[in-house]
């Protein structure tokens, strides 16, 4: 089982600085998603159709004790109805290696528009939900979510 | 007691190296117990999303080894063929404060042994089956299934005088500076709980849901696992699993939080 | 080893509005990770996970790398009438899993 994980130069070089001395680390980032990435990721699904801020609600806690598991919560303003549901979410991030998170698959007999998980964020950063309706029109919320990592691991 | 700065400034750059120098002042007295009443479980400081993954058994994760333990309670095994359940019947009566006096002094081993241990001696013994592995699927499945079996019930370490002389190793133990860091498990976790380590709270460290599943991991794990990366962390060469000094700890942890409530198996970051 | 997790409520009204939560044992590894030799670790996730009521999808999702370990759903669905709930989760290496439970509509 390997020991290493994304980010695992930053934590060897934070605990050698244990009691928080980030100011002596040095940053090596290994690569991983921009703001960019994610924004060319948000395109591939929305394409050219505009996307508007609103009737997304997106829970996540706002400060995360262990970037592993962190509890995500999506739900969208929608009637669920025959002619007017939510066809789609797709939840991304902007720091982790890959800007997609999950796309979840909707329809009327969903009865309501929300659901949860648990997903992994490397770093502090930005989560994006957006939500595709069936009358083809796409709406987005974001969240800025800060993540500390566990002190004592098991190894570098 | 000095401090040698001069060996750990190179390390660990000097601001961080005033910051131990503070934490070994100020605890220079050698570690007091922490008061009775002001013992709490790490479960106080959990975020609200964490503390309900460890509240709804639907939605914890542990809740999958426990099952896998129920399985493997009622599963024959070994060249006798036998399962748990035939010398212990059901494990929700047979198994209930089990976990919360464990570690026991075992005549066998003429030393305290861990529940772990326990298990594997009756696999030995028993079942004569070939021990589990230390933190094998089996082997946390089973101890989480009967530490379950003590969920809500109070930590309450057998009043043994046998056990006497493995408290105050463990004791000792934890007094004691480890590793490059060269501090004790007393000075973060008697002296600075409640303070903050790199961003994260430093808890007391009561045992009071092992096997956890512990997000760090993503996986359920055992006492000595966290145990050992609590030495990795200081930069201290860790006891290998089994080895008398972990279960030394063990022992005077669960004494140090005799009383509190176990919540076996609980969530921790 | 580990069953799926499943939970769903014993009995529901016509056309209530249920939940439904499921679990899983998979290791979800991210293929970003490394051994100390400096080995790439490969991915080996969970991709796609759905629930089917009585022969109908009702719930589908793509998983990416991001899903921690030991995927968790929890979502809705209307009760029509009472059956079958089935669920899949398919994956890397081969790895497919399903479950069923029953719903008593009334």
């Amino acid at each position: 089982m390997g020991k290493a994980k994304p980010g695992a130069t930053r934590r060897a070089v934070m605990l050698g600085g244990l009691a928080g001395g980030l100011a002596a680390t040095i940053r090596l980032e290994p690569a991983h998603a921009t703001p960019e990435r994610m924004r060319a990721a948000i395109r591939t699904v929305v394409g050219e159709a505009s996307i508007r801020k609103g009737r997304v609600d997106l829970e996540v806690p706002p400060l995360v004790e262990n970037g592993n598991t962190v509890s995500l919560a999506v739900s969208v303003d929608s009637p669920m109805t025959a002619t007017d549901y939510v066809k789609a979410i797709h939840v991304f991030n902007e720091k982790n290696p890959q800007p997609n998170v999950i796309s979840v698959h909707l329809g009327p007999r969903a009865g309501r528009a929300k659901f949860s998980t648990r997903f992994r964020l490397a770093d502090s950063q930005i989560v994006t939900a957006i939500a595709e309706m069936s009358d083809g029109s796409f709406w987005s919320a974001s969240a800025d979510v800060i993540v500390t990592l566990a002190a004592c691991v098991e190894g570098i | 007691m000095s401090l040698q700065t001069s060996r750990v400034a190179p390390i660990i750059g000097r601001a961080t190296a005033v910051a131990f120098m503070l934490v070994a002042i100020a605890s220079a007295a050698n570690g007091a117990d922490i008061p009775l009443d002001q013992r709490r479980s790490g479960y106080l400081d959990l975020g609200r999303d964490s503390k309900a993954m460890q509240d709804d058994d639907t939605i914890n994760p542990a809740t999958l080894w426990v099952q896998d333990g129920e399985a493997l309670w009622n599963q024959k095994a070994g060249a006798a063929n036998r399962a748990c359940a035939d010398c212990h019947q059901d494990a929700t009566v047979s198994m209930k404060g089990v976990a919360a006096r464990y570690p026991a002094f075992s005549a066998a081993r003429n030393g305290p042994v861990n529940l772990e241990q326990r298990i594997n001696l009756c696999r030995s013994e028993h079942q004569q089956a070939q021990p589990f592995a230390y933190e094998s699927r089996e082997l946390l499945a089973l101890t989480a299934y009967v530490g379950r079996q003590s969920r809500g019930m109070a930590i309450a370490p057998p009043d043994d005088d046998r056990l006497a002389p493995f408290v105050e190793a463990g004791r000792k133990l934890f007094n004691r500076r480890i590793g490059q860091i060269d501090m004790s498990c007393a000075q973060c976790h008697d002296d600075n709980w409640g303070k903050k380590l790199a961003g994260s709270l430093i808890p007391q460290a009561q045992p009071t849901g092992y096997p956890i599943y512990r997000l760090e991991w993503q996986s359920l794990g055992s006492l000595q696992r966290r145990l050992r990366n609590c030495m990795t962390g200081l930069r201290a060469e860790a006891y290998e699993y089994g080895a008398p000094e972990n279960v030394n700890l063990e022992l005077f942890l669960m004494w140090r939080a005799r009383g509190l409530q176990l919540e076996t198996p609980a969530v921790r970051p | 080893m580990a069953r799926p997790l499943i939970n769903v409520p014993a009995k529901v009204k016509r056309g209530q509005v249920f939940e439904i939560k499921t679990l899983i044992s998979h290791i979800m590894e991210t293929g970003f990770r490394f051994t100390t030799t400096g080995d790439k670790i490969p991915r080996d996730i969970v991709t796609t996970f759905s629930c089917s009521y009585n022969g109908e999808e009702i719930f589908r999702a793509d998983l990416y790398p991001a899903i921690s370990a030991n995927p968790f759903f929890d979502f809705f669905t209307v009760a029509t009438e009472s059956g079958t709930l089935d669920f899949k989760w398919t994956g890397d290496n081969g790895f497919a899993e399903s479950a069923t439970a029953k719903i008593v509509v009334e």
